[in-house]
């Protein structure tokens, strides 16, 4: 399958301007979250320590054994998982739309965040607390990949041609099941509330090194995958017959594509809970504003969302400091007015 | 019962008279609710001798002033004393027809989940609303109020004489110092923290202590702080609250990054307590207090 036989759609890839401000942007967010932060340490310090790494360039670092631990262990994880996640989010909401050619898609269409909090619950309220930590990130990625599995298998049954009303329509049915054990065993288990309460809520605040190691590999994976398929993407998005009619096994190619946004989606979960409004809202605004073309939607999709998550954690952490606000609040309360003014200032175009 | 041999419509609306009329005399005394339900049990019996507790402070405070054998059913959560018949029944989830099962003349509770309080009157089973109080002057009161109702005035004014006793020679006994000596308490591994606008803020507070969380307490009186705030601060001493939820300790502790640095974790000024100790107002506050001051004159000594 080649995009060479659609000239149409050839014609519009990646605006580099766009790409362009886009990573500056990302740049920029990712160095002022790296210098702010509650214990004050000068951003030339923290330079100096980062060129103080780099091979034959003989720069010392000024930081102290403390300061160096809070750059490197407490802020640059939490940073590096923000970008991962955001853009992780962000690829898998934007693939989803086009898969389904539906504007509501999110990467938690097809149940992934029911199914891992299914896997999280069970964890926080039966596993004995000594191995729990372990296992919580890994409960919750199986728990979302279960959720998707069941939802493609009842949609698929349903509609074999690959219809994509059925899957959304399987996935609602499987989400609001989980959701239903989920929320049963939270009740069953009262005292621990607050834990469930604080992992659906979602945030950053315990990233270390060990969640990025934890996901990265799958979400590093996942978004390949994503980015590969983009011109896949813009010719499923003119239907399934038309695409069909273009040699491409749609079912098959939804399926892939599917499979890597949930593991992807699923990994960004296990680690960082349940962070909404970042997959629906970072690929319609670049749609809005960029390209209707999913050329330029799925590559600036991962720059913008990483941006955007890294960049409303450092709210998060600053708005109230050094009280920490649930990160899905701020993604919400600051997304949702600025993609209602791109809303108004935008043609909308049918998917 | 004349209401139970009534047709159902008729007993509905004899309910719902009931249901008016005390909604009208709980409004009449105010928000004292808790002493229309005091009142209502005496008059039907001098001393209730069929007690439900749904609060696991409640059911600590009842066995303390001598009313343990007069409490016929505590909640899943009243493990403290061991002897008290914990049953399955949910101060959360609360089912009126699950409690009236007991056939209780007073029943506790802690929080007035689903108009729980509204519903047992509604079957004419006084109710004794005891909710988390803001301080300690808050559990003495509670206790008198228990043992008022129970039968038991005598022994809970002793119960509550010696529990300021103690707290008296405990707050003594630590030394003052500037700067204060700073905690930081941690209800779980988010680190969600609770200043001194709480129960067990307060605590801190009678010990001369300054509670980190404090400059977060704008957001909320238990925020959530960051692992970088943590660590900016140092705190001389760090309560765990979350050992039995989430398995934390000194061990776990030292390992997160960064936190090899803190004061408390150098030192190993790191007290482990039972989370529920922590989060309840029974007379074993006192052993809290008591646990928290002794970590204090260990962080003095090693000054």
């Amino acid at each position: 399958m080649s995009a060479q036989r659609l000239p149409a759609v050839r014609a519009r890839g990646l605006p580099t301007l766009w790409g362009l401000g886009a990573g500056a942007a990302l740049v920029l967010v990712l160095l002022l979250a790296l210098t702010i932060g509650p214990y004050p340490i000068a951003a030339g310090a923290i330079a100096t320590a980062a060129l103080s790494h780099v091979p034959l360039l003989h720069v010392h670092s000024g930081l102290d054994q403390l300061q160096s631990a809070i750059v490197w262990q407490v802020r640059t994880p939490r940073v590096v998982l923000g970008a991962l996640v955001g853009g992780m989010l962000a690829v898998a909401g934007s693939a989803y739309q086009g898969v389904f050619r539906n504007p509501l898609a999110d990467p938690y269409l097809l149940g992934v965040s029911a199914g891992a909090g299914v896997g999280a619950t069970i964890v926080i309220a039966y596993v004995p607390h000594a191995a729990a930590g372990e296992l919580l990130p890994v409960a919750a990625f199986l728990g979302a990949l279960c959720a998707v599995a069941c939802s493609y298998a009842l949609g698929s049954s349903v509609a074999r041609a690959g219809g994509t009303g059925a899957l959304i329509l399987a996935g609602v049915a499987v989400a609001a099941f989980m959701t239903a054990i989920q929320t049963f065993m939270q009740q069953r288990q009262a005292q621990t509330l607050q834990q469930v309460y604080a992992w659906i809520l979602g945030g950053l605040s315990g990233a270390t090194w060990h969640e990025v190691a934890l996901a990265a590999p799958y979400m590093l994976v996942a978004t390949a995958v994503l980015v590969a398929h983009r011109r896949i993407l813009d010719v499923m998005s003119v239907g399934d017959e038309e695409a069909a009619s273009l040699g491409l096994n749609v079912a098959r190619t939804r399926l892939l594509i599917v499979v890597a946004a949930t593991t992807g989606t699923a990994a960004a979960v296990a680690v960082s809970g349940l962070i909404g409004f970042v997959g629906i809202i970072v690929p319609h605004t670049i749609r809005l504003v960029a390209s209707s073309s999913y050329r330029a939607i799925v590559p600036l999709s991962l720059v913008v969302g990483a941006a955007f998550l890294v960049g409303t954690d450092v709210l998060a952490r600053s708005v109230l400091s050094p009280a920490e606000l649930p990160i899905g609040v701020v993604t919400a309360f600051f997304g949702a007015p600025f993609f209602a003014v791109v809303l108004r200032r935008s043609r909308w175009v049918e998917l | 019962m004349t209401v139970n041999d009534a047709p159902p419509r008729l007993r509905r609306g004899v309910a719902a008279v009931l249901v008016v009329a005390l909604a009208a005399l709980l409004a009449a005394c105010g928000s004292t609710s808790t002493t229309t339900s005091t009142t209502s049990a005496r008059a039907s019996a001098p001393v209730p001798d069929r007690i439900v507790s749904l609060s696991a402070a409640a059911t600590e405070d009842l066995f303390a002033v001598g009313a343990g054998h007069q409490v016929v059913a505590a909640d899943e959560y009243s493990t403290y004393p061991a002897d008290a018949p914990r049953t399955s029944l949910s101060g959360f989830e609360p089912n009126v027809e699950a409690i009236a099962r007991y056939r209780p003349d007073l029943v506790v509770i802690s929080q007035d989940v689903d108009n729980i309080e509204g519903q047992l009157a509604a079957l004419r089973i006084p109710v004794l609303y005891e909710p988390a109080p803001a301080n300690l002057g808050g559990a003495y009161a509670q206790i008198i109020q228990l043992g008022r109702a129970t039968g038991h005035a005598a022994a809970a004014a002793a119960v509550v004489a010696h529990m300021r006793a103690q707290v008296a020679s405990i707050v003594r006994s630590v030394p003052r110092r500037t700067p204060p000596i700073t905690v930081y308490h941690e209800l779980d591994q988010t680190y969600y923290s609770a200043s001194s606008n709480t129960f067990i803020g307060q605590l801190y507070t009678l010990l001369g202590l300054d509670d980190i969380a404090d400059p977060a307490a704008k957001a909320a009186v238990y925020p959530q702080l960051s692992s970088e705030y943590i660590i900016a601060r140092d705190p001389d001493l760090i309560v765990l609250a979350d050992t039995v939820c989430c398995g934390q300790s000194l061990r776990t502790v030292a390992a997160r990054p960064g936190w090899a640095h803190i004061a408390a974790v150098r030192d190993h000024d790191v007290l482990a307590v039972n989370d529920s100790v922590a989060s309840e107002w029974g007379p074993r506050i006192v052993l809290f207090l008591a646990e928290v001051a002794d970590a204090v004159k260990r962080v003095e000594a090693q000054r």
